[in-house]
């Protein structure tokens, strides 16, 4: 019996050793050494990607590129187990979100050495992008290729009906006890099912046909579309040391004040509940069919809106509040290179080329994202413009550096298992802002053991 | 169908019979051709189910963060179990999606059996009861979410003619798991209910004729007679059925990913949550470990409790 188990055991590690050897083959070997793989997540920026992809071989006949996409969730997940079993892509598209695990685990190329020999100018890009990319170590890990920033989409349609002009909604002011001349807004925009207005005798909070704002979810650690211009305007920081935060403040009153006027939203018939925002398709989906007055949003989804075809979307600025003046977070995406490739010089040239004016020319013409390079932006207005969004209100803040950024950490998988239902109780109303201080202990406790 | 005979190797022992005396030792002739048979499967089964137990086995006892190598850390895992919350918050919810998806769909499932059984015996009647069974698992899950919506929704829309307010399904903590249970009811009914349909064939005809001779209603003749003799194959099902919705995941990595709060947050979807999006392998290897041995021990009751290996119709 011994024989034949052995025997057993030399099949089974024969048998285990096929896969290694196949995905060897994909990693390294069937490739040429200028052949570089480049993923991204974002289907609608593929074609622009495949002309920078064409230009790119033009210009450097040594190189060329395969661009592959995958949608967001398969996306995080392909590339870790690509990490794992050594057939992550050359080059990938990063995010402030995800990055700063991967560096600390040692997954993506510092590339300080490249920009130093040469001689890259970060002084192209828009302010302070390129620092982004600069982790909490201090070396540099990626070359940043576009930004976004956040606005209110409203219905115009509804705005008209209440007859709210566009002066009143790019003016509006805000602060955390009664709303400022935003929650009026709000009130003018929310209609009952019988037709009357949250600012009119007899309105019905429990039966209300449009809401005047729409929101998609409790925010998590970040509120990059839901709470977080509302908080930064009250004067609140995430964290010491923006952006690599070393403890969390989601205990300050600043912030805690910030969300009990938020949630009130729902109390006031403004705001659906949260179970109801909730077991919605989602939030873009709700405003296409008409049951929102105006929802926030990120500049990514200028495009989904202007999908939405039964109604007239356009953007207003967002409040300004008691630090008196408007605040918007600005994040981006830049590409970043995989340590275990084997085609660094390649892979560098593609990156770097993709950082370059000539890449984002081609990105900004496109129209569907901003580009990082300064010089190219006014060739995505144009773009904007051409596809009917005057995308003003997202810039002024970029412009005017009224901007901050999204809260990086090499531990927002941990923050974001606190912070998502810790949010999630209290917008459901099951537990008080004041847990917030709860749970901010527990993040700052998962920093202090992981630090 | 009052008494009820044991099969017979129990019935030996419960009886004091001295146990069969030790068989001859069989030539080890065929040895080989043998070995050649099961080779392909147990190949597979080393490969796919041996080897990754026994490394996850190992993992459980190590910090492991995927992207470094392992360090052994004794039983800390285990011991940080005990005091997560969360975990034991992903029992709670799992049990209580198996409770709703098992219970409904066992009884929903007889229920179609027997009217397929006494009603009909059509292919066509069939197929259709089996096509949700047919629809991949994301796929049921993101059309049920669409049409679950709570504002564009066609469901919520239905109750609004009929008068009832519309329900947050996957967005209100109460309706959740309910919600998820249902769908998947909806998706696997059909199958269950075939099987159990294969159980009422073998079910000789003369004992219903006895009933029948009997004077027995039909409500008695299920009690008495249908459910005691499909007993095996519904112990078959339900162990099968019941491991399956343990596992449950992809309903919930489609719709609530674990929310609102942490009303889905299934113990499956919390290992995948620990294991691939916050890298902690270690930990999830030993959550993984604890369900293995829990699902171990529900099915050895349920064969127990129900005597799975006898048959009332001996």
């Amino acid at each position: 019996m011994t024989l034949s188990r052995r025997t057993l055991l030399k099949a089974g590690l024969a048998a285990l050793a096929v896969p290694s050897l196949a995905a060897c083959n994909n990693g390294a070997t069937a490739r040429g050494q200028g052949e570089v793989i480049y993923w991204l997540w974002d289907s609608a920026q593929l074609p622009m990607y495949t002309e920078c992809a064409k230009v790119f071989h033009e210009q450097n006949p040594q190189y060329s590129v395969t661009i592959e996409q995958y949608g967001w969730n398969d996306y995080w997940s392909k590339l870790v187990t690509g990490f794992i079993s050594d057939t992550a892509p050359d080059v990938f598209t990063g995010h402030s979100s995800k990055y700063p695990l991967f560096a600390a685990k040692g997954q993506v190329l510092p590339i300080d050495e490249y920009v130093a020999k040469d001689n890259v100018d970060l002084g192209i890009y828009q302010k302070g992008l390129a620092d982004r990319w600069i982790g909490a170590d201090g070396k540099r890990y990626g070359l940043p290729k576009d930004f976004d920033s956040e606005v209110y989409f409203y219905n115009s349609a509804f705005t008209e009906a209440a007859g709210i002009s566009t002066e009143q909604l790019n003016s509006m002011t805000w602060n955390p006890r009664d709303g400022g001349t935003f929650e009026q807004i709000l009130r003018r925009l929310t209609v009952d099912s019988k037709g009357r207005r949250g600012d009119q005798p007899g309105f019905d909070k429990d039966h209300v046909k449009v809401y005047g704002l729409g929101y998609s979810d409790a925010g998590g650690g970040d509120g990059q579309t839901s709470w977080s211009w509302y908080a930064a305007i009250n004067g609140w920081k995430y964290s010491e040391g923006e952006p690599w935060g070393t403890k969390f403040f989601y205990g300050d009153p600043k912030f805690t004040d910030t969300i009990g006027w938020w949630r009130g939203l729902i109390t006031k018939g403004l705001m659906p509940k949260y179970a109801e925002a909730k077991s919605g398709v989602d939030v873009t989906t709700s405003f296409g069919a008409g049951k929102y007055g105006m929802t926030p949003n990120g500049s990514w989804m200028l495009g989904t809106y202007g999908q939405l075809k039964q109604v007239k979307t356009k953007l207003a600025r967002l409040p300004i509040g008691p630090i008196g003046k408007r605040m918007s977070m600005m994040n981006g995406l830049a590409d970043t290179i995989w340590a275990g490739t084997k085609r660094r010089d390649a892979s560098w040239a593609w990156v770097k080329f993709l950082g370059s004016q000539t890449a984002q020319d081609i990105v900004a013409k496109a129209g569907v994202v901003f580009p990082a390079v300064a010089a190219s932006l006014p060739a995505a207005k144009a773009a904007f413009a051409k596809s009917g969004w005057d995308v003003t209100p997202f810039l002024e803040p970029v412009e005017a550096g009224d901007v901050f950024p999204y809260p990086a950490n090499p531990n927002a998988a941990d923050v974001t298992a606190v912070m998502t239902p810790a949010m999630e109780s209290v917008m459901s109303f099951e537990a008080d802002p004041s847990s917030l201080i709860k749970a901010n202990k527990d993040v700052n406790q998962i920093l202090s053991v992981n630090s | 169908m009052t008494a009820t005979t044991n099969a017979p190797p129990a019935r030996k022992r419960s009886h004091g019979d001295r146990a069969a005396p030790p068989a001859k030792r069989r030539s080890l002739g065929d040895l080989k051709v043998a070995m050649i048979f099961i080779a392909p499967a147990t190949l597979g089964f080393v490969v796919f189910y041996i080897w990754p137990t026994l490394r996850g086995a190992y993992l459980s006892f190590t910090e492991y963060s995927l992207l470094s190598a392992p360090k052994f850390n004794g039983l800390d895992n285990y011991h940080r179990m005990i005091h997560d919350s969360f975990f034991w918050n992903a029992l709670g919810v799992t049990v209580e999606y198996v409770v709703i998806n098992i219970g409904l769909q066992t009884v929903l499932a007889v229920g179609i059996a027997m009217l397929m059984y006494r009603l009909t015996k059509s292919i066509t009647v069939r197929a259709i009861i089996l096509a949700p069974y047919l629809v991949a698992n994301v796929v049921v899950a993101l059309v049920w979410y669409w049409m679950l919506d709570f504002q564009v929704g066609i469901v919520n829309t239905f109750l609004g003619w009929v008068g009832i307010d519309p329900v947050a399904f996957f967005g209100d903590s109460h309706w959740a798991i309910p919600t998820v249970a249902g769908i998947n009811v909806w998706r696997h009914m059909g199958y269950t209910a075939l099987l159990v349909f294969a159980g009422l064939q073998t079910i000789p005809a003369y004992v219903y004729e006895a009933a029948e001779v009997d004077g027995s209603t039909e409500w008695k003749t299920f009690w008495r007679i249908t459910l005691p003799l499909l007993r095996p194959v519904l112990v078959m099902v339900l162990v099968v059925t019941m491991i399956g919705s343990f596992q449950i995941f992809d309903t919930v990595a489609v719709t609530t990913q674990g929310g609102p709060i942490n009303a889905t947050r299934v113990i499956y979807y919390y290992i995948y949550e620990r294991a691939f999006t916050r890298f902690d392998f270690g930990y999830a290897s030993a959550m993984a470990l604890v369900l293995f041995a829990i699902l171990a021990v529900v099915s050895l009751v349920q064969l127990r409790l129900l005597r799975a290996r006898e048959s009332d119709l001996a």
